[in-house]
């Protein structure tokens, strides 16, 4: 009996300590971004090979693709701007636009006020004026400064973000007319922070 | 014959047997402990990086949200580390000569990646999926902490399997509303109860405690 309880005692040291073997946590396959031994640059992600065409890359709209029609920015959408899509660009707006171009699109985003050079404002005449072609190729390609973002934001949220600039250009340029009682009362109250806004209000 | 062992080795005998059972109980209590603690786990330890990237200017101090660097976290298993392009969109004006970001620099004129240190490393036979999570109001912080308040990167969960299902049993403890997923400062203003069972209905979330849900 001795015998056999202090077998079984080894036996569950023995398992015990096998547990300390990381086989399985690391095992020899490759995940996302983990480097490789194997190729030369030490990717183990390869890049794609030039002139071929990978599955949903094919891209044959230039209006929806490029903002172009017949070569020239494109004055319409290619898609119906309706407001699902509009509070998808205010998103995607406010997660990649926001931090230079700040909120409300003046260009007084915190990262310019950290000291990148000022971009103009989407309320100047030029940009008012600019077909939106325009915004998605400068979104796509980059301008000046600007990097583009072809790689972070997809086409169909590019035009939903040129959709929330317009809107965005229409919200500065409104006639104090136009608006209802309610909202010109809200004009006049004093701005709520950020800070204030996110106190729960039962406190 | 007589007695080969007088009455007094009944006592040792005896305590033989507790003290064998004590021994045994208090290395498996001690693994449980040592496991669980931030040796093992390196919860609340910051790792070493290459570049100290701080979380804490970039996300608390400049706002930037978790998506503009992290963007195929909404669509894909993994969350995505930002290629060298994304730091040098603003690094490329602002702190452009600063010597900590050398090898960032570096890494864009070469073209060879950044290697960073992961500090959320799963085991590989465990297969997460982020963008679930994210789409059914899991926020960042509920898994990553206040990343907002980190300037170096480190753990705030154990990632122990324990710790996935205390929310997979109780998805309502913990679910909030998902166009806030990403808002480091979002409370909600009704208690978690309410809000995380009524989410749990709209959401349709499951309680999804099968081991091939995580495990292949």
């Amino acid at each position: 009996m001795k015998r056999f309880l202090s077998s079984l005692l080894m036996l569950g040291l023995v398992l015990n300590l096998t547990g300390c073997m990381r086989d399985m946590q690391d095992q020899p396959k490759y995940k996302n971004l983990r480097g490789s031994d194997f190729f030369a640059d030490g990717k183990s992600a390869r890049d794609q090979e030039e002139g071929t065409i990978a599955q949903s890359q094919l891209r044959q709209d230039p209006h929806f693709f490029e903002g172009k029609v017949d070569g020239v920015d494109a004055v319409t959408f290619p898609m119906k701007v309706d407001r699902p899509l509009l509070e998808r660009g205010r998103e995607r707006y406010d997660i990649f636009c926001a931090a230079c171009h700040g909120r409300t699109g003046e260009g007084n985003g915190m990262v310019v006020q950290r000291g990148f050079p000022t971009p103009p404002s989407y309320h100047i005449d030029r940009l008012k004026d600019a077909p939106a072609g325009y915004f998605y190729n400068v979104i796509t390609n980059g301008f000046g400064r600007m990097y583009g973002y072809a790689s972070e934001i997809e086409p169909r949220d590019r035009w939903a973000i040129v959709a929330y600039v317009r809107a965005l250009q229409q919200s500065q340029n409104v006639d104090i007319k136009e608006l209802t009682a309610k909202e010109r009362e809200a004009l006049d109250r004093p701005a709520v922070s950020e800070e204030a806004a996110h106190v729960p209000a039962h406190h | 014959m007589a007695q080969l062992f007088p009455r007094k080795i009944n006592t040792i005998a005896k305590l033989s047997i507790i003290m064998g059972l004590g021994l045994v109980t208090g290395i498996l209590v001690l693994g449980g402990i040592l496991t669980r603690g931030p040796y093992y786990t390196q919860v609340g330890i910051a790792r070493e990086q290459k570049v100290p990237f701080s979380h804490k200017h970039h996300v608390g101090g400049v706002g930037i949200d978790c998506r503009f660097c992290h963007t195929s976290v909404e669509k894909g298993a993994f969350a995505g580390i930002p290629p060298t392009t994304t730091c040098m969109k603003c690094h490329s004006q602002i702190f452009a000569d600063a010597p900590m970001l050398e090898p960032v620099r570096e890494s864009f004129r070469t073209g060879k990646p950044m290697e960073w240190t992961k500090v959320h490393d799963l085991p590989d036979y465990v297969y997460f999926d982020h963008s679930i999570h994210v789409k059914k109001g899991v926020s960042c912080v509920t898994c990553h902490g206040q990343v907002d308040k980190m300037p170096l990167m480190m753990k705030k969960n154990t990632l122990h399997m324990e710790w996935c299902l205390s929310c997979h049993r109780n998805p309502e403890k913990f679910v909030g509303l998902r166009e806030h997923v990403a808002d480091p400062h979002w409370k909600n203003t009704e208690d978690q109860k309410t809000l995380g069972t009524r989410l749990v209905k709209e959401y349709k979330i499951k309680k999804l405690t099968d081991c091939s849900v995580c495990h292949r």
